[in-house]
């Protein structure tokens, strides 16, 4: 049984860019993914919500081609083998990169346009000027002639999605883009996505074990538990019945000013029940995000970098359940 | 001024068949370790060109066995070994020296065996110090055919698959979500490190030829940020270190103690880790990286705000 409440567009429908449908897929003996269905339309920005091993990574894989589903059918613009053909863009989970690696974030945007050409390159204008565009996008012109390697995790993201976008795909698929970045690069990079979805017209996949951040940008959301997904809104998605459904277990919802907790737990101590009157929490635009962040309220007085990223800040974006 | 030449260059240098061949093979086989080794060091890889290169000996005490060229048994059985070594399982993080141990392992345990009967059969220690630590004045003229086929295969999978294996030395996974084929883009550089190792086993020796394929490539990756600057300095470095140490070898025969001559292995060795030691020294003075970032920085649209705050909370720190 797949808990889908509510999609936007019947799967299949002609302006979804991707489709998924009764994907499962089956890893050593175990059940990764079961009857997972879901699409997502053009411009779309779609958050992929579950907690460590729930299958996120193994999804985004599977979308891109790198692994077989086991049933199912995944298709991209409605083409089944399409990721190859720069329709998508990828933004791999955090990668190590050596600082002695004599590679500038220019080269690396760079190989986003050409890295599977043979032969080699010769140096265009054209090719220059579409790089140096890109890396102006990203806000990553700072340091284009500095190595990868010797980037914060912050400036290394602006980079990998430079060179994630620089072929116009279709579609971008970022596997846990914010984690391990601090405070403030999370949400640079939660704004820098969502203006260039707005812009581009770009749908937008991100996978996150945390989903407060993502709550502002969010137009629906993938929740995935127990190898199995729900879709819709996140109001819709992110409730005590939906989720419990999914982890086998109860499971509760609790709403503190704009922030979601999940808790597991069983049922008769923290029970409090989702607020039905609430608004959706997931329809700002990202130009009013933008706005918001650029404020960078209480930013500059957040905590030291080396503390574990708080994301349930009161001022963080706006609450939810308050327009 | 001639005076000064001569001290440097003694007299019969430039005439001497032997200078002009060692030169001629001794040069193309450090381009081609340099233009490879910035690859193998790039891509991690210089646990796998070691063991390539300690397989080459299996390779080159058996050529004397069978009697062919030496240099057709170390590319031989190098590129055999980048086979076997790929299916068993290199790709993967943790089969990965695994597969690079046990087939070099077995490599090593053929070669003692030839070696030993190369030693009993000609009754000569002679073979084994050629084929562990090279003799580049008593090259044969006859494998300049080959050295040149080795050469260009070893350079053409490198230009062929440039940007591929920039990429895939990023991230595999990047590469393999790109469409390019990561296993077979990984066979290929290891063949091509298998034959750049070869070239250097023919020179300098096969213990030794490591020296060549990682230690200019090492040293150009510290001085340099850019991909396709890191491999030719590279692979000029090789060159460079490969005809100073013949110069000084040729040199060294008025040279202590026994006045018959120091080795040109032994040269090229210790001027690579000399360059090394030197771009260690002067990338360490230098800073990282540049200061680049200004206060309150360029306006990159909503994120100016933050990026302020934290350029401001890294200074305090």
């Amino acid at each position: 049984m797949t808990m889908t409440p509510v999609t936007s567009a019947p799967p299949g429908s002609a302006t979804d860019v991707l489709t998924v449908d009764g994907l499962s897929v089956r890893l050593g003996g175990r059940d990764v993914l079961t009857d997972v269905r879901f699409s997502i339309a053009a411009g779309e920005f779609v958050g992929l919500i579950g907690s460590n091993g729930a299958g996120k990574t193994t999804l985004l894989r599977v979308i891109l081609g790198l692994t077989p589903p086991t049933a199912g059918t995944v298709s991209i613009c409605g083409e089944r083998h399409a990721a190859r053909k720069g329709l998508v863009g990828y933004v791999p989970q955090k990668i190590q990169l050596d600082p002695d690696m004599p590679i500038r974030a220019r080269d690396l945007v760079g190989l986003g346009l050409d890295g599977h050409k043979f032969g080699l390159p010769l140096p265009s204008r054209a090719r220059r000027r579409q790089v140096e565009e890109m890396l102006q996008a990203v806000g990553a012109a700072r340091f284009a002639n500095e190595r990868v390697g010797n980037l914060s995790g912050g400036e290394q993201q602006r980079v990998m999605i430079a060179h994630a976008l620089i072929s116009s795909p279709r579609l971008l698929l970022l596997d846990e883009p914010l984690a391990s970045l601090d405070i403030s690069s999370v949400q640079e990079i939660i704004a820098l996505l969502a203006r260039i979805s707005a812009e581009r017209g770009v749908s937008v996949l991100i996978s996150a074990h945390e989903m407060n951040p993502l709550l502002p940008v969010m137009d629906r959301i993938v929740y995935l538990a127990g190898g199995r997904a729900a879709t819709g809104t996140t109001s819709e998605v992110v409730r005590s019945e939906v989720l419990s459904g999914l982890y086998g277990h109860h499971v509760d919802v609790i709403r503190v000013h704009g922030r979601i907790l999940v808790v597991a737990g069983s049922g008769d101590g923290l029970d409090i029940p989702p607020n039905p009157g609430e608004q959706p929490g997931a329809q700002l635009p990202g130009a009013q995000l933008g706005e918001q962040v650029g404020h960078g309220q209480s930013l500059s007085h957040g905590p030291p970098d080396d503390g574990p990223p708080d994301y349930g800040r009161p001022d963080y974006g706006r609450p939810a359940d308050r327009p | 001024m001639t005076g000064l030449l001569h001290v440097l260059f003694a007299p019969g240098f430039f005439t001497s068949p032997p200078v002009r061949l060692a030169l001629l093979t001794g040069g193309l086989a450090a381009f081609v370790s340099g233009v490879v080794g910035a690859f193998t060091v790039l891509r991690g890889q210089s646990y796998a060109g070691h063991a390539l290169a300690d397989i080459s000996v299996t390779g080159g005490s058996g050529s004397y066995l069978i009697g062919i060229s030496p240099l057709l048994g170390f590319a031989g059985t190098g590129v055999l070994a980048a086979g076997i070594m790929d299916s068993i399982g290199i790709r993967r993080p943790r089969g990965r020296d695994l597969a690079t141990g046990i087939v070099r392992g077995a490599g090593l345990g053929l070669a003692a065996l030839f070696l030993y009967w190369d030693t009993t059969h000609s009754n000569t220690t002679g073979i084994t110090v050629t084929v562990l630590f090279g003799s580049m004045f008593t090259i044969s003229p006859a494998v300049i055919p080959l050295v040149i086929v080795c050469s260009v295969l070893a350079l053409a999978i490198v230009a062929v698959l440039y940007r591929p294996l920039l990429l895939s030395s990023v991230s595999g996974d990047l590469a393999a979500a790109r469409g390019i084929p990561v296993r077979i883009v990984g066979l290929l550089s290891l063949i091509a490190i298998a034959l750049a190792v070869s070239l250097s086993a023919l020179t300098i020796g096969t213990i030794l030829s490591t020296a060549l394929l990682v230690g200019p490539a090492a040293t150009a990756l510290r001085i340099t940020r850019r991909p396709g600057r890191a491999t030719v300095t590279a692979a000029l470095l090789g060159v460079g270190v490969t005809w100073l140490g013949i110069v000084l070898a040729y040199d060294s025969f008025t040279w202590p103690p026994r006045h018959d001559g120091w080795p040109v292995s032994f040269f090229v060795v210790a001027l690579t880790f000399a360059g090394y030691l030197l771009a260690q020294l002067v990338s360490g003075r230098r800073p990282v990286r540049r200061a680049v970032r200004p206060a309150a920085g360029r306006a990159t649209g909503p994120a100016a705000g933050p990026a302020a705050g934290r350029a401001v909370r890294r200074a305090e720190g």
